[in-house]
């Protein structure tokens, strides 16, 4: 009797003498092995037959889906790290843009810097030339200023003196001379 | 004005001066009258204004120089300064000066004196001048007080110049 049966037949009054009368207590009858075994062989063989590609495909399927799955992954792995690539160079290269545009803007500030100095430096020598001559010039101009309104000046007091020196002999005195002098 | 026109002016009033028979008197009294009008700034000014009406400015030279002069002298200057003529009188008195010099066969003469001259010396003048000059004179003085002391005598071109103020302005000249 089988282990079932044993089951089956514990439940009753009469299990405990079906159990006494198997000839071991966990081993089935041979006839029941025997039966057993090839019910188990088709079943076995049942699904090898008609399971067996199902699962044998599904498998496939799935193990074609995960190397998709790992190669898109490892597609994407490749483009991050090429755009990654892409990044660091495009840094560098803004780096060196920013190196090369500080430097001009340096060597240009440094031009600019040289040329106003300069110009400033001229500029102001000019400045000075053209004050001087100023000065020089202004100095000259009340040189001449002061000479001719002493001159006015001078000029007008003889005018004067001649003037009042003249009386009325010798205003006839220049008449006369004049008429001695033409009649000569 | 132009020389043309001044001439022509002087022609036509010594016409009138010679057909009255006084161009003479009328010539020296012209210049007279021009040395006081140039002498004097605000004469000068008011009978040269166009702004003033020409019987206004006529009526000033006929109440300054009315009595004094011939009639004819004054309606010529009259007639000067009522067409607007005011600046040119010296030029015209002078170009009759000299046309009625000229007239007689003489030359004219042109003595300014910064005083008054009597008979003698412009008599002693007009010999001494014409024997410088070689030619007979008909001379016309003008007292002239700008020119400080003694004369100056213009004959045509030729200028004989005896003035204190031609000195003056050779002194000035040096400062």
């Amino acid at each position: 009797m089988n282990l079932i049966a044993v089951l089956i037949a514990g439940g009753g009054e009469g299990g405990h003498e079906a159990l006494n009368q198997t000839h071991h207590w966990l081993l089935p009858e041979t006839a029941e092995i025997i039966y057993g075994g090839l019910a188990s062989v088709l079943v076995i063989g049942a699904l090898v037959k008609f399971a067996g590609p199902v699962a044998k495909k599904a498998f496939a399927a799935r193990t074609e889906r995960i190397q998709n799955e790992i190669d898109s992954a490892r597609d994407a792995r490749a483009k991050a790290e090429g755009e990654a690539s892409d990044i660091r160079k495009a840094l560098g290269d803004i780096n060196s843009e920013r190196a090369r545009l500080i430097a001009d803007a340096d060597a240009q500030a440094s031009a600019l810097l040289t040329e106003g100095r300069s110009r400033i430096a001229a500029e102001m020598a000019d400045m000075e030339a053209k004050a001087n001559a100023d000065i020089d010039a202004a100095t000259a101009r009340g040189a001449d200023e002061l000479r001719a309104e002493i001159s006015r000046l001078a000029a007008l007091a003889t005018e004067r003196v001649v003037a009042a020196s003249l009386d009325t002999n010798a205003q006839q005195s220049l008449v006369e001379g004049f008429i001695s002098k033409v009649g000569a | 004005m132009s020389d043309a026109r001044i001439n022509s002016y002087a022609a036509a009033l010594a016409e009138i001066a010679s057909a009255e028979g006084v161009l003479g008197q009328v010539s020296a009294e012209l210049q007279q009258i021009a040395n006081a009008i140039d002498t004097n700034d605000q004469l000068r000014g008011k009978l040269t204004d166009e702004a003033l009406p020409a019987i206004r400015r006529q009526a000033i030279v006929e109440s300054l120089v009315g009595a004094k002069a011939h009639n004819v002298t004054v309606q010529i200057v009259s007639m000067i300064i009522g067409s607007g003529r005011g600046r040119d009188l010296a030029a015209i008195a002078k170009a009759i000066s000299t046309k009625s010099a000229t007239g007689s066969g003489k030359a004219f003469a042109e003595v300014r004196s910064a005083v008054a001259l009597s008979d003698d010396q412009r008599a002693r003048l007009s010999v001494a001048l014409s024997k410088k000059l070689g030619k007979q004179l008909e001379v016309s003085v003008v007292v002239d007080p700008s020119i400080v002391g003694g004369i100056v005598a213009t004959v045509g071109d030729e200028v004989i110049d005896g003035s204190v103020r031609s000195t003056l302005d050779q002194v000035k000249a040096r400062f």
